[in-house]
């Protein structure tokens, strides 16, 4: 199997933050449908061996570039960035500052029992997300500044972290 | 001896090749088996016309065994040896049986699985279930009239690891060919998306006797594509049976009762149930063989009060698996209900409330998955055009590893498209370690002991490092049947261990050949022929497989190349030939048949490869054309 290829070109796209969510679907099915293991039940066990292994591949390689803290961390891995060198802790003080008092929404509506408070919290949340999101496109893509690419990358996953305690919260009253 | 036929894929056999292969719903309280007959799924009924086989299995003294109807009618007789509901003992420990106190079965705890005692022998689960399976595979060879090539089985989606091995085990025991274990919801799906051309978002909920599913699809220019599944694999029509029987316990004031009085007022209290589904109240009797007696009117908002919490319990992970998929409850487009449960007026009313829509109920609960699984069976087996539609499932619970301190480390987490494969590096704790003990995992939560354990082994022959120098990489593999395999590799020496997912909850290759031969001394099928007799169709049809693939992608190989390929499979044919004088001339078969597979290797992914130049150039041409 041919692993040299990057995800991009596995899947014919360029190797860019802002992604045409429709054309990588697109060739995921396609890819999907030419060597997913259904398509080889019925073949000798060396096909269908291969058939797994690169289904295997083509999700991963979905996987990656579909979920945007991951792509960043691709991308900015093809750049040879290390995104989530666990010593550079480094974090603008607005954010951190504004992390904190999520944080603080989060309890507050835990507390109070207060799913409206969640739902609220979830859109600002998702608008957020989508900021950095669109940052970082301009970070990578245009301005090629994969220092400052990096803080974002780690930004978005603060926020991933945030919408997971949100869901947990949202268990918690629910039960 | 019929030949294997294989067709190219993507191309669809001519009619007379049609390959046998079947659906196989392994319910809780019934079981069904289904094919695709002239394009059309329908399900096999049995001789007296029954589509259903009672999920009932009663073992007599003399080692003869009944299963379905016969059975069923023995239950309140011979409650200790005839086995209701065996689908909730799968895969499942003797500590993991909530209401045991309350069953007839004389269970005993063995390692990994619980087994039960019964007049003809301690029987697993597996062996039980597999019962059933061969009564569906006589049904089916005798209405198609020839040998099974393959079986889809289905499983709840939230059937874990141990769970879908012991399924698998019992197929393989029933002498069954698993095409593959393929969800219970998105079998259903199959069945109504392609009935009804959908596209957009489903839910399907399934609420079956002893399980309940919810799972969120994406149906989308021919695939199906699960986008979060959740549920609770012990939860279903049984416990409301239950509430019922609780509420006669009351009603009656009975003594303790005897296993056979017990099991008389659970199926009046199914009787009782069934009946509110079409009327508002139902006047419950019975007499005990103590001669207690009662005589009580159960109204329907008496059921629902009783059954709320039930209900409720369904809602939870419907909710977990929309948040999963990022949706909300208005980008759902349309709910298929699935399981004899949904008939239900409070289910059916609940799942409306909360999706804000009617569900749709236009295909029997009982048979939609069953047909839906025909359907794949038939594309698995290479009977139709195999491009119409593919799908992609998920995993429905996290797997892991344990780690310092009795923490779950999660290597791939739960909703994950299968199959995957996922590589974490570990380290060593302390100087000079050589040993590490792997402890996979399955679940949520945080905790080791409060995931289920799947399987330990050991990796040893760590050369001795300092602590956190070794560099241990543990990878996961999970195939399209949702089960999985993990192995462990030290990086710096090479050192290797690896382990089919087995052990701990599902049974070994020996025990299944034990299983095998009890099974065959009392079938008049002679096991070795039996061996020797697949062997030789697998051989033949590898063969067959292998020319078409030269004939069609010769030049993918030089000449080289080519020769080792004819030469595997003249000393394959030789073997077929030759007679039949070793006492183990299939397992030389067998091995001439590994070494063909091997040889092939490069030309399978050599063909791959050219697959996805000829997808993605297609591609192209559409994006940009």
């Amino acid at each position: 199997m041919d692993f040299s290829r990057t995800h991009f070109e596995l899947f014919g796209l360029p190797p860019t933050y802002a992604l045409d969510r429709d054309r990588l679907d697109a060739a995921y099915r396609e890819l999907q449908n030419a060597v997913h293991p259904d398509r080889f039940a019925a073949q000798p066990e060396a096909e269908q061996r291969v058939a797994m292994q690169w289904a295997t591949r083509v999700n991963e390689a979905y996987q990656t570039l579909k979920h945007p803290v991951n792509r960043g961390v691709y991308l900015l891995k093809l750049q040879g960035v290390d995104a989530l060198d666990a010593h550079d802790t480094k974090m603008a003080p607005d954010f951190l500052m504004q992390q904190m008092a999520w944080r603080e929404a989060i309890d507050e509506a835990r507390a109070g029992k207060r799913v409206e408070a969640l739902d609220a919290l979830t859109d600002e949340l998702r608008t957020a997300h989508r900021r950095i999101e669109a940052r970082l496109a301009e970070l990578i893509d245009l301005a090629r500044d994969y220092e400052g690419a990096r803080e974002a990358v780690r930004q978005l996953r603060f926020m991933d972290k945030l919408i997971a305690e949100v869901g947990e919260v949202y268990e918690e009253l629910e039960a | 001896m019929a030949l294997l036929q294989i067709a190219e894929p993507g191309m669809s056999a001519a009619p007379h090749q049609h390959r046998l292969a079947v659906g196989i719903d392994l319910g809780t309280t019934n079981s069904l088996v289904a094919t695709v007959r002239s394009g059309l799924a329908v399900v096999l009924d049995d001789e007296a016309g029954h589509s259903l086989l009672p999920s009932v299995v009663r073992y007599h003294p003399d080692g003869r065994v009944d299963v379905g109807y016969a059975a069923q009618a023995a239950q309140n007789c011979d409650p200790h040896n005839t086995i209701v509901s065996v689908k909730r003992f799968m895969g499942r420990g003797i500590t993991d049986i909530e209401d045991i106190a309350g069953l007839p079965y004389h269970f005993v705890d063995a390692p990994g699985m619980v087994q039960l005692k019964t007049v003809a022998g301690v029987k697993s689960p597996v062996e039980i279930s597999a019962e059933i399976l061969k009564a569906l595979r006589r049904r089916a060879e005798a209405a198609l009239g020839g040998e099974l090539v393959g079986a889809v089985i289905t499983v709840p989606a939230y059937f874990d690891d141990a769970q879908r091995q012991a399924t698998k085990d019992a197929a393989q025991l029933a002498g069954l060919n698993v095409l593959r274990l393929l969800n219970e919801p998105t079998a259903a799906a199959i069945a109504y998306g392609l009935d009804n051309a959908s596209e957009g978002v489903y839910a399907v909920y399934d609420l079956g006797g002893g399980t309940f599913d919810i799972s969120i699809l994406k149906l989308s220019k021919g695939v199906f594509e699960v986008l979060a599944t959740n549920g609770d694999s012990a939860l279903g029509g049984d416990d409301f049976d239950q509430r019922v029987f609780c509420w006669m316990l009351e009603q009656g004031r009975f003594a303790p009762l005897s296993a056979s009085d017990a099991r008389l007022l659970l199926t009046k209290a199914r009787d009782a149930k069934e009946a509110l589904t079409e009327h508002t109240e139902v006047r419950v009797t019975a007499v005990l063989s103590t001669g207690e007696m009662m005589d009580a009117t159960l109204t329907q908002d008496e059921f629902n009060r009783m059954t709320a919490g039930l209900v409720s319990k369904t809602l939870a992970p419907t909710r977990k698996a929309l948040r999963d998929a990022g949706l909300a409850v208005d980008e759902i487009q349309g709910v298929v209900m699935v399981g004899g449960s949904t008939r239900m007026p409070c289910i059916r009313q609940a799942v409306a409330d909360f999706f804000r829509q009617t569900p749709l109920t236009n295909l029997d609960p009982d048979k939609v998955v069953a047909l839906g699984a025909a359907i794949q069976a038939d594309v698995l087996a290479g009977n139709r055009a195999g491009d119409d539609w593919l799908l992609l499932d998920v995993i429905p619970l996290s797997l892991g590893l344990e780690t310092m301190g009795g923490l779950t480390e999660k290597i791939i987490p739960r909703n994950t498209t299968i199959p995957t494969a996922r590589a974490q590096d570990f380290t060593t704790f302390k100087d000079g370690q050589t040993a590490m003990s792997i402890h996979v995992l399955q679940g949520e939560r945080e905790l080791a002991a409060d995931c289920r354990s799947l399987a330990r082994f050991e990796l040893r022959g760590i050369p001795p490092m300092v602590a956190g120098a070794a560099r241990i990489r543990v990878t996961f593999q999970v195939d399209a049947d949702g089960l999985l395999s993990v192995s462990a590799r030290e990086q710096s020496s090479g050192v290797e261990a690896s382990v089919q997912v087995k052990p701990s909850y599902g049974l070994g290759d020996e025990e299944i050949m034990r299983m095998l031969k009890d099974a065959y001394t009392h079938a008049k099928d002679d096991m070795y022929a039996r061996a020797l007799n697949e062997q030789i169709v697998d051989a033949q049809g590898l063969i067959a497989a292998t020319r078409a693939a030269l004939a069609e992608d010769g030049e993918l190989l030089n000449a080289d190349e080519t020769a080792a390929i004819e030469a595997a499979i003249a000393a394959l044919e030789k073997l077929i030939a030759s007679p039949d004088v070793e006492p183990n001339h299939h397992l030389a078969i067998k091995r001439g048949i590994e070494a063909l597979n091997a040889a092939t290797t490069e030309f399978a992914q050599r063909r791959m490869d050219r697959n996805v130049r000829r997808a993605m150039a297609g591609q192209k041409l559409e994006t940009f054309g």
